[in-house]
């Protein structure tokens, strides 16, 4: 059984706090199964990481994860849709934080709020080719600095390819 | 750059790395400076595998990500899959999850002892902790016929039942690990090398290491009482009693004392499932081609590292739009800057040993 938003009263709250906070920038936003589930726009991504961190009790960066797209509308017509989920501690609580972002755009970086996103950013980059604006050294993470191209798009090839390693 | 500041290297080839992680190091006379981890030597592209794959194909390739813990690696992946699918799961095959997930954390666990010790200098504390793996390793071969890539842990159950000569083989095992336990505290819980070499190395405080994303037995042992089976149960471990071992100073030895005194906390727990077995199927129907429709989850797990959590994306097909893994390695590794700035140089080795990294899941 999906749990309620009822059962759920502290991430209510946060969203209440949210659409409070960053009106324009909260494109969607619901309590299901338990979590906390928004989409937001660009610019409300930092201000929202930190209401959330600060005054909601989201004291920990669980992971990030990056969704090609291509060839879908995606979530909202981008090309990637980035997703990074948060974890209330104490309290276990989760969030998902979902902002989409075209091949030519790039995000403002997490790690001012999450030190914990340093290296989530960089493999996210190193894969996905999404850049991190203010990220303290965003270089490739897996691959060698020389490889040309991003191996978890959806147009790389899974074999056959020359070149590049 | 200080005038006697040096670059060192340090890997990717070296005993201490358990695997080819390279470090750049920078060193002021003997105290360390700078610690960069350079990744990617291992990577073999998983992910990128396992959108060409079905969902029941990948589950013997997470036995190759933490191969220390190949069990608790294909929980992780067959809880999400199996949320995303909406498959309910018999509770025998709970119960035989939770057993497989602790010999599992048990055999990890004893093999870090082993490891950390000999990196340290201590030899011998190698051959106990792999001797009493060894018996556990067996108890896996017994019960599936693998002992490293176990692949036990099936979408919608385990593998096989297990049957009362194995279950009593089991109890048998374990009676014999505190024994092994105590000879292995014996030799360097008040040992004046060991301590030297530990308390008080590479420490950090609970605020540091939930900013930096630590989670597991290295969380837990700067006092942090977050451990996955308690906070959000998964697999019936609501049912089951047992403590959450906390440290108090997040050094090399509380991370030492941790993992030890979890070692006794899971012969408990295996105890218990085993006493409380219930009867009924070890495996739920699942479809023979599982198509999912498009929707995502996220499940994550107390792995004998930290915490381990899959996200997949499904489209409809029998083969998964996309699987993100949150390895715990890859993230505590990101600490290791932080514990080792101020250290002696020779200590790196020994932090390093203390955060129980394992390579197949760092680089995936």
């Amino acid at each position: 059984m999906p749990e309620t938003g009822a059962e759920r009263p502290e991430l209510l709250q946060a969203l209440a706090a949210l659409s409070g906070r960053v009106p324009a920038g909260l494109l969607e936003g619901a309590v299901e199964d338990g979590e906390l589930r928004v989409r937001l726009g660009n610019e409300a991504l930092i201000p929202a990481l930190r209401l959330l961190k600060d005054e909601h009790g989201f004291s920990f960066f669980e992971d990030m994860a990056v969704f090609d797209n291509l060839g879908q509308a995606g979530e909202g017509g981008r090309r990637f849709t980035v997703v990074y989920r948060l974890y209330m501690f104490p309290g276990a609580r989760r969030a998902r934080l979902a902002v989409d972002v075209g091949e030519e755009e790039s995000l403002p970086s997490a790690v001012p709020v999450y030190r914990a996103a340093d290296w989530a950013e960089r493999e996210a980059f190193d894969m996905f080719g999404v850049r991190f604006d203010g990220h303290p050294g965003l270089r490739r993470i897996y691959m060698p600095d020389d490889f040309e191209g991003h191996p978890l798009r959806k147009d790389f090839p899974l074999a056959g390819r020359t070149g590049g390693v | 750059m200080a005038f006697n500041e040096i670059e060192l290297n340090m890997g990717p080839q070296h005993p201490s790395t358990h695997g080819v992680l390279r470090l750049k190091l920078a060193v002021d006379n003997e105290v360390v400076v700078r610690v960069e981890p350079v990744l990617g030597y291992l990577h073999r592209g998983m992910e990128k595998l396992w959108e060409s794959l079905t969902y029941v194909q990948v589950v013997p390739l997470t036995d190759r990500l933490d191969y220390l813990a190949s069990l608790s690696n294909n929980l992780a992946y067959v809880l999400t899959v199996e949320k995303l699918a909406g498959i309910e799961v018999p509770r025998r095959a709970r119960y035989i999850r939770i057993v497989l997930a602790e010999l599992q954390r048990l055999a990890s666990h004893l093999a870090w002892a082993g490891f950390m010790a000999n990196d340290i200098g201590a030899m011998s504390v190698l051959l106990y902790g792999f001797e009493a793996r060894e018996e556990i390793l067996d108890l896996f071969e017994a019960y599936c016929g693998a002992r490293l890539t176990v692949h036990g842990i099936r979408i919608g159950g385990v593998v096989q039942d297990l049957d009362a000569a194995l279950v009593s083989r089991i109890r048998t095992v374990l009676s014999r690990i505190p024994k092994r336990l105590a000879d292995i505290r014996a030799l360097l819980d008040e040992n004046r090398i060991w301590k030297e070499r530990t308390v008080g190395i590479g420490p950090i405080t609970a605020a540091d290491a939930i900013d930096l994303g630590l989670t597991g037995p290295a969380l837990r042992a700067s006092g942090v009482a977050w451990d996955m089976r308690k906070d959000v149960p998964y697999s019936s471990y609501d049912e089951i009693d047992f403590e959450v071992p906390l440290g108090r100073n997040g050094d090399c030895y509380d991370r030492y004392l941790v993992r030890l005194e979890e070692i006794c906390q899971s012969i408990r727990i295996v105890g218990q499932a085993l006493d409380g077995l219930p009867e009924g199927e070890h495996m739920a129907k699942v479809p023979r081609a599982l198509r999912i429709p498009p929707a995502e989850a996220y499940h994550a797990i107390e792995a004998p590292k930290g915490v381990l959590g899959f996200t997949i994306r499904s489209n409809g097909t029998d083969k998964p739009e996309r699987v993100k893994m949150r390895s715990p390695s890859f993230v505590n590794l990101q600490s290791l800057e932080h514990m080792c700035v101020g250290c002696l140089f020779p200590d790196v080795v020994g932090i390093l040993g203390s955060l129980d990294i394992v390579l197949g899941e760092i680089d995936k």
